[in-house]
């Protein structure tokens, strides 16, 4: 696979604040990568740096092959969605998605077939005469995607385009970017900070903290080997539990438990003696009939119920720390009722406590 | 209990209780005064007001006088001249300043400080910086070009546009604010998105940006055309009048009547036909604004 965006070396600062720093990132042909962290990371940023509607202080990009870190936004191949939609309010939704093409001179045959090939795809045909007020948040969206679609070009940035729709919308449309991504096989580079989205559309997610990738991998990768302790902690909900002890004769102690670690892959070797941390995702947390199998078992008091339909949260207490549950939702406990739970290692994420990285 | 609609008359009583001393003042003083005037200028009122009738006598006299002419003329010249370059000076500085650049706040408050400063003091200011004697004109002279010719406000036939340097001067800055308003109000994104389809910034501006202004603009006009129209104390401050009767303009016209002239039927007519001047824009432009809402996008 030949790389679509190559980013190498970036740095950005505004003044003294380091905004990016020693950024490197390749993207390949056909990729769905999405760029995740809370806010403040540095993730819009580094899209709008890959857009060119900011300066880089230093370092690279190379669009499709060419150094495009001096070129202007329109041309560099790409086009782009912004949250608040940026449609151009006086003027029809034809209007906004021909704009730019009227202004690169194509031809008029050219920019008809291009508008409705556009509309075809993302089905917005009967609004092309409307102007944008009279439109959804949903449907301005699809307009603001159409005029990334009738650039032309390889390369789509998407900076939280969901965002600003209410929750069934975000999703529906969410299926959509998909169905599109699927369609034109194009380079899709998408910033959000919520990581169903990043799950749900990504081939590869970076998550991005402080200015930097803290890691870049398949939501697979992300979700089960997560390789440190801030990117465990920032994917899946509820967020996963962590327990602090010591790693010590091939089992963990938090406590007075011990949890054997006979099944835990260890990304560099079992450590002999070290302090080190826990994570068990709720989901992770056997309950039921499944606990005679598991490899650690201990007795819970519930302390607070939070059913969700699906699921049901448990809350509980595990050797002084506090600890979730997620359950079937169709399980029955009440309040105050002791339950077996059993953890199963294999599953477990284990981290140095000092450094915060994976063991 | 009852279950009928309570009068309408009768809700929200404190507030409408206060706003009596408003309407009451608005009703007998404006629009009472404003009727008076009407009245009256039907009338051959001299130096106090009496009702004998005279038709339009008032209105024939009126557009007979070469000075109401010159008044008009003069307020046409500056009025057109004005509208189009203070919104284009405006306009253009406040997209200037709307450049990320530093010491924005002191540069606004530099261009906006003459609009704190009054007509009349505007007025004496620019009387001495036109004057030949030892104003422009004598700097450039001292500076070794002799020739140099630079006396508006001496010379009938441009004088009104000595007024206008004044007065785009003294307005440039409210009309520069209340644009920079306008653009910071614009979402950044859609800079961006122009930027991503290859728009060059001044089409932004032209297509995109003043478009979407629309309302910041008409409330402009309709500031800046009413400045125009009651033009009086720059005028009185800066020429007097003169040369001559070079930079009358309508509103000096009718105090001249009133209070100098002892013509107050005369004053009143003349005044009368400003008004129609105010409504013909007004009205027009409250039906646009408060009528249309139904037909905009």
């Amino acid at each position: 696979m030949t790389n679509s965006v190559e980013i190498k070396k970036l740095d950005l600062h505004f003044g003294a604040v380091k905004v990016l720093q020693d950024l490197n990132l390749d993207i390949g042909k056909g990729e769905f990568l999405v760029l995740l962290g809370s806010s403040g990371c540095g993730k819009s940023t580094l899209l709008n740096c890959i857009a060119g509607l900011l300066d880089v202080s230093g370092g690279q990009i190379h669009i499709n092959g060419t150094n495009v870190t001096w070129a202007e936004p329109s041309e560099r191949g790409i086009g782009m969605v912004f949250q608040s939609y940026a449609l151009y309010p006086q003027m029809t939704v034809e209007g906004n998605l021909s704009f730019g093409l009227k202004n690169a001179k194509l031809p008029k045959a050219e920019i008809e077939s291009r508008v409705k090939r556009a509309s075809e795809i993302l089905q917005i045909e009967p609004l092309l005469k409307r102007k944008p007020a009279a439109l959804s948040g949903g449907q301005r969206q699809r307009v603001a995607i159409g005029r990334a679609l009738v650039r032309d070009v390889d390369v789509f940035l998407f900076d939280e385009p969901l965002s600003n729709l209410d929750a069934k919308l975000r999703a529906d449309l969410r299926v959509e970017i998909k169905r599109l991504h699927h369609s034109l096989q194009n380079t899709m580079i998408y910033v959000t900070h919520d990581q169903i989205e990043a799950m749900t559309l990504a081939d590869r997610i970076a998550i991005m903290r402080g200015g930097q990738i803290m890691q870049l991998g398949s939501p697979d990768e992300i979700y089960g080997r997560p390789v440190n302790k801030y990117v465990a902690d920032f994917i899946g909900s509820p967020s996963m539990n962590f327990l602090d002890g010591r790693i010590q004769g091939g089992a963990f102690h938090v406590g007075d438990l011990s949890i054997p670690l006979d099944g835990y892959d260890f990304a560099g070797g079992s450590p002999v003696d070290a302090d080190a941390t826990i994570g068990i995702r709720p989901e992770h947390v056997v309950t039921g009939e499944l606990v005679g199998n598991a490899a650690f078992q201990v007795d819970v008091e519930v302390s607070l119920i939070e059913p969700t339909g699906s699921d049901t949260l448990i809350d509980c207490t595990v050797a002084g720390n506090h600890f979730r549950v997620r359950m079937d939702g169709q399980s029955r406990v009440s309040l105050g009722e002791k339950l077996r739970i059993g953890i199963n290692p294999s599953m477990a994420s284990l981290f140095d406590a000092k450094s915060e990285l994976r063991l | 209990m009852a279950s009928t609609r309570p009068n309408q008359l009768f809700r929200n009583k404190s507030a409408k209780i206060a706003a009596i001393p408003m309407i009451v003042t608005a009703l007998f003083v404006f629009v009472g005064g404003t009727a008076w005037t009407i009245v009256y200028s039907f009338t051959s009122s001299g130096l106090l007001p009496r009702l004998k009738w005279v038709g339009l006598d008032q209105y024939e006299r009126l557009w007979d006088t070469r000075k109401w002419l010159v008044s008009i003329e003069n307020l046409a010249i500056y009025g057109l001249s004005m509208l189009v370059l203070v919104f284009v000076i405006g306009f253009i500085l406040a997209a200037l300043l709307d450049q990320k650049i530093r010491f924005e706040n002191t540069i606004r408050t530099v261009i906006l400080y003459p609009y704190a400063l009054s007509f009349v003091v505007t007025g004496l200011v620019w009387q001495w910086i036109l004057n030949p004697e030892f104003g422009v004109q004598n700097i450039v002279r001292g500076w070794g070009w002799e020739t140099f010719t630079f006396d508006p406000l001496y010379n009938a036939e441009i004088a009104i546009f000595g007024i206008l340097i004044a007065g785009l001067w003294q307005g440039s800055g409210l009309v520069m604010v209340l644009m920079l308003a306008g653009l910071r109000g614009i979402d950044q994104d859609v800079w961006k998105a122009a930027r991503v389809d290859g728009i060059p910034a001044w089409k932004t501006y032209l297509f995109i940006v003043i478009p979407m202004m629309r309302p910041v603009f008409i409330t402009t006009l309709v500031l800046v055309v009413t400045g125009i129209v009651k033009i009086y104390d720059l005028i009185v401050a800066q020429t007097g009048g003169g040369p001559g009767i070079a930079t009358e303009v309508p509103a000096k016209y009718v105090y001249d009547m009133m209070f100098q002239a002892n013509n107050l039927g005369q004053g009143f007519a003349a005044s009368t036909m400003m008004l129609v001047t105010v409504a013909l824009v007004v009205i027009p432009w409250a039906f646009l604004e408060f009528g249309g809402s139904k037909n905009r996008g």
